[in-house]
């Protein structure tokens, strides 16, 4: 950074110094600049991290007393009565997003190669982009309430199967925008090699382009999950919630999202210090699967 | 002779920007062709316009015809297919960076659907040898292929055109990286590759392209200037802007 900064200005320096010798950036005041944008770069970062670690830590120390054997192996203890856990939510949890997952990546990423791939841009490139670009505009309640509008009113129930739609109508503009974002890093050139072989522009998007990209992929796909993992918003119209362990898909489910919500909001400080653990468990779970991409997918260097 | 491709007022543009104004040259089969001409002048875009390549990048627009085998590739053939029949190796070695040496070579072969491991195996081998790379790499087919040199990266290259059996090599300033030993084993190789493809070379070196080719082809500013047997246009020119530009002198030529 700072050779760098120097090097800029001394050419800087030597063009501005025409015959009177004087230049903006002589000497001393160059040194400065330069030490005032590496400290306020280094100011920026600090902050961020600061918050992050703040936010982590609070966690952490409201969230920990409460991790206990039963905290993910029971359900919820009846009103007033101490102990229960989150089991029933976290499978919930698993299970709605597992859903959202099933439809919104592979109609996701299929979107965003489509999007990436080496042809003409069509009206149906046009149509698709500007379907997701809406999609991803929409307030996650309004998918919510379609849903509702569409399957909770037909099926008289709350259902998670309605919840795991909602979540993936949420999802998949996102993952469909990642996708196509990490697809179009990777250099034309590679595409056009592969074209050039006679080899038709899909295979080449899924044999040639996605596996180069595989890490960016999953790692645009994992924060599409960590988005509506914690988003309690479109289950409020469709899986709702469920005091008790179910996985039947015609049924109300839990959620982490809902029951932290639920425990957050509740006259009790146990039930503070639940959803304090189950933010802390939720967090565990979004991260998991973002460190699984990151070590077990290689990452290529793509020489130029 | 008869001839392999021959191209009919061939016109191309990128957005309004027409870089080709009407090229017509027919080119005879198993015969090098030197592309060369001042930087800008649209060789690049001449030569991916003959295997549809020029239609990749958004906004073009290709008028004219390019008869490959007395078929017009623009009309009525599908564009894979022309890939597949003419093949193309590129300024900068694009290695599949998720693959092995191996799979780089067949993936022409792979992902159009031949699968047997023998018969991939034999033509791997097969190509590798023709482009001069087989002694080095026999040992580490499978690593991947982010550990060669350039000049082994472009070789690798070679074969892996090769290995789909075109039938027509276009090659865009394949030695421009290389230092001049690995530039002359690729001369070697494309005199050797004569006998079975019809090669088109862009290159700026004029050396290259007297020592290496059959028939040279001058372009300047979207235009063919002129097109004749390769001692022909290097002792005779008959253009003066040929001559400035073999020479080394006038407005319109870099040097090398
Ligand atoms: N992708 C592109 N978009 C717009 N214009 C382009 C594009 N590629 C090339 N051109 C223009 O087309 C003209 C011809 O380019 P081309 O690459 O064919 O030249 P070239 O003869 O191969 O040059 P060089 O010897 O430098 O490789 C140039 O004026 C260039 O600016
Ligand atoms: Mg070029």
């Amino acid at each position: 950074m700072d050779r760098l900064g120097a090097a800029g200005y001394r050419e800087t320096n030597e063009r501005d110094m025409g015959k009177s010798g004087i230049s903006l950036y002589s000497g001393r005041w160059r040194q400065i600049h330069c030490r005032m944008m590496t400290g306020l770069c280094a100011l920026a970062v600090l902050t961020l991290l600061a918050v992050l670690l703040i936010i982590m830590t609070y966690i952490l120390l409201q969230g920990i007393p409460g991790l206990n054997w039963q905290f993910f192996t029971r359900p919820p203890a009846p009103v007033g009565l101490p102990g229960g856990g989150v089991y029933h939510a976290i499978t919930g949890s698993l299970v709605l997003v597992g859903l959202a997952c099933l439809i919104a990546i592979p109609w996701g990423v299929a979107a965003g190669i489509f999007l990436a791939a080496p042809r003409r841009p069509g009206p149906l490139a046009a149509l698709v982009r500007f379907t997701a670009d809406v999609l991803s505009g929409v307030p996650s309640i309004t998918a919510g309430i379609f849903i509702y509008t569409l399957v909770v009113v037909r099926m008289h129930t709350f259902s998670a199967l309605a919840g795991g739609l909602a979540l993936a109508i949420v999802m998949l503009p996102v993952v469909t925008r990642n996708t196509e974002e990490i697809l179009r890093l990777v250099p034309r050139g590679l595409q056009e090699a592969a074209l050039a072989l006679g080899i038709s522009w899909w295979r080449v998007m899924l044999h040639i382009v996605l596996p180069t990209a595989a890490r960016g992929v999953a790692i645009g796909i994992t924060l599409a999950m960590a988005g509506v993992a914690g988003d309690p918003v479109p289950l409020f119209f469709t899986a709702l919630n469920n005091n008790h362990f179910s996985l039947d898909l015609t049924q109300p489910m839990a959620s982490l999202p809902m029951e932290i919500f639920r425990y957050a909001a509740g006259p009790f400080v146990t039930w503070h210090r639940l959803a304090w653990s189950g933010a802390l468990v939720l967090i565990g779970i979004i991260l998991l699967p973002m460190l699984l991409a990151r070590i077990i997918l290689p990452g290529y260097r793509i020489r130029r | 002779m008869s001839y392999k491709l021959r191209v009919e007022a061939l016109q191309a543009w990128y957005g309004q920007h027409q870089v080709l104004k009407g090229i017509s040259m027919p080119i005879r089969a198993n015969t090098i062709t030197a592309v060369i001409g001042p930087s800008g002048c649209g060789k690049s875009t001449f030569i991916r316009c003959l295997n549809r390549m020029h239609e990749v990048v958004p906004g073009t627009r290709v008028a004219g015809r390019v008869w490959l085998d007395g078929r017009n590739i623009y009309n009525g053939i599908n564009a894979v297919e022309v890939r597949r029949r003419v093949g193309m190796v590129f300024q900068t070695p694009n290695i599949f960076p998720a693959m092995s040496i191996f799979q780089n070579v067949v993936a022409g072969l792979y992902l159009n659907g031949i699968r047997g491991r023998r018969q991939l195996q034999e033509r791997a081998e097969n190509c590798l040898q023709q482009a001069g790379l087989w002694e080095e790499v026999r040992d580490r087919l499978h690593d991947t292929a982010a550990g060669l040199s350039s000049g082994q990266l472009q070789r690798l290259c070679i074969a892996r055109a090769l290995a789909v059996e075109p039938e027509i090599l276009l090659m865009d300033e394949p030695c421009s990286a290389l230092d001049p030993i690995a530039s002359i084993r690729i001369e070697e190789l494309m005199r050797e590759l004569k006998a079975s493809y019809t090669i088109i070379l862009v290159t700026h070196n004029m050396q290259q392209a007297a020592r290496v080719s059959d028939y040279t082809a001058y372009l300047c500013d979207g235009e063919l200037v002129e097109y004749e047997s390769t001692p022909e246009v290097f002792i005779r020119p008959k253009d003066s802007r040929t001559e400035n530009y073999i020479t080394g002198r006038g407005a319109d030529t870099r040097p090398l």
